[in-house]
């Protein structure tokens, strides 16, 4: 029953892009600014960037605690580019570990106070790695159908029994627990936030039921780690079950303000991870100036309980004033940094994205099949460097902009 | 049941989602025929998995093309 593209017709391996292709030419023929290509020749601050020639206020980068131009994470990076040069050129079980990456890896274990960190090369090769390893042929994935890409791939990488169950529904994910058949190996892999509409998994049931069930559970905090939770561990902080739930899975893409992946755990074994996961083991490790500025950023992220405050005021204030101007949001109450405004479809979409970005404002267009339920959707992630008077000019050019596209 | 039991089964738990009133037979494809998205699968995955009590997993689902296979897994899956 997958509706994946069937047996060509031979010939061009590229016909099978025809749709996409055509999607893509009917929008630009219509004088609309590429979504999808747009470069960003100076940036100059956490929020603020010259996109196509026009200063941006940026709305649409997961840097949600404003840590790229963080003065001591940046020295930490040129000091360890100064010494260690550019790049590792080896695997992390070769020639590619340094004193950083174990530093960074340390960082992360106070960060979690949990024993075991890895640091993956990206947060797409952490879940591709540590699913597609730990969940094999027999054993079975529960998962919420709305999970993100690189779980998604994981489990396509491995041989396990993949079994989606309905967004968020608690009830769903039990029945299709029950069913496993017993004996066999049990992974439950949540979201701490999914980042298409910016809404929370319950957790608390959620990783409750699992374990009743003996499953082992792995959480994605991408969308939390630094910001939600009294020190910014994530929804699995928030909710109280952070001692219950067996990996969490993170990026430094977001929060942390520069690139790479980690799995932290406290299972007993966990190390033997670094030798049997191929897309930790089969891929250069990050560069010195990477882990350095990333270990910097986690240490200042453990205290960073007024940028979480203001982060927080910044969301919810958005989040209302869209709602009172007559958006329809992919929540009802703000419950992360994401606040996603619904669009009537993909057009639409386009040309409100294309208005904003004239107003001087960077949101992430968001569409099918990233999206749940084929929704067209325009997604704006707040950073804790916004500033009162950024939120207020924000809401200006939604309503200018949303006015003049008939949207509101 | 027995695959005839099944197959009447489906037969009306896949009325909801026949919005063009495609005849069914055991060669009628899911994707081809009934159109299905692949929400409109989860949705009608559920409904079975339900009403049998079994798991059709995503791998199973990859093999099942046609309204026959889903016939024949279902009747071998309940066991």
């Amino acid at each position: 029953m997958s509706d994946e593209t069937g047996p060509g017709t031979g010939g061009d391996l590229f016909s099978k892009f025809d749709d996409i292709i055509a999607l893509r030419e009917g929008l630009l023929a219509s004088g609309q600014e590429d979504p999808f290509s747009l470069v960003m020749e100076k940036v100059l601050s956490p929020t603020r960037a010259i996109c196509n020639g026009r200063e941006t206020i940026l709305l649409g980068t997961y840097n949600y605690m404003g840590m790229t131009f963080d003065p001591d994470v940046v020295d930490a990076g040129k000091q360890a580019l100064e010494d260690f040069g550019t790049g590792t050129t080896g695997s992390r079980v070769l020639n590619g570990t340094y004193q950083g990456h174990k530093e960074c890896e340390d960082a992360l274990r106070e960060f979690y106070d949990m024993d075991h960190a890895m640091v993956f090369s990206t947060g797409y090769l952490a879940n591709l790695g540590i699913i597609s390893t730990i969940a094999g042929k027999g054993d079975y994935i529960i998962l919420d159908i709305d999970s993100h890409a690189s779980i998604w791939d994981g489990c396509a990488m491995g041989n396990a029994e993949v079994v989606p169950f309905k967004h968020n529904d608690i009830e769903a994910m039990e029945k299709r627990l029950k069913r496993v058949p017993e004996g066999a190996g049990k992974l439950v892999i949540l979201e701490g936030v999914y980042s298409m509409l910016g809404d929370l998994a319950p957790l608390k049931e959620m990783v409750a039921i699992a374990k009743k069930y003996g499953a082992m559970v792995l959480v994605d905090e991408a969308h939390s780690m630094g910001f939600i939770g009294e020190n910014g561990r994530g929804v699995v902080e928030a909710e109280g079950v952070l001692d219950d739930v067996d990996f969490i899975i993170g990026t430094f893409s977001k929060s942390v303000g520069t690139v790479g992946g980690f799995c932290v755990s406290n299972h007993p074994k966990f190390e033997i991870m670094r030798l049997v996961c191929r897309p930790y083991v089969f891929t250069a490790s990050l560069p010195p100036s990477v882990v350095a500025t990333a270990a910097t950023s986690i240490r200042k992220l453990q205290h960073a309980g007024n940028k979480r405050g203001h982060l927080w005021e910044n969301s919810k204030r958005l989040h209302k004033g869209l709602t009172d101007l007559g958006f329809q949001l992919g929540t009802a109450e703000c419950q992360s940094a994401i606040v996603a405004v619904i669009m009537p479809d993909l057009e639409k979409g386009a040309a409100l994205w294309e208005a904003l970005l004239k107003e001087g404002l960077y949101v992430n267009l968001a569409r099918p099949p990233a999206t749940p339920a084929n929704m067209t959707l325009l997604r704006c992630s707040l950073c804790a460097e916004h500033s009162d008077e950024e939120v207020g000019t924000i809401l200006g050019m939604f309503e200018r902009a949303g006015k003049a596209t008939g949207i509101i | 049941m027995d695959r005839a039991e099944v197959d009447s089964k489906i037969r009306e738990l896949i009325g909801p989602f026949n919005k063009k009133d495609v005849e069914i037979t055991d060669a009628t494809t899911f994707v081809g025929d009934f159109e299905f998205d692949s929400l409109t699968v989860m949705d009608f995955v559920a409904e079975i998995e339900d009403e049998f009590d079994i798991i059709i997993s995503m791998n199973q689902q990859a093999e099942i093309e046609n309204y026959g296979q889903l016939v024949d897994a279902v009747t071998k899956l309940q066991g």
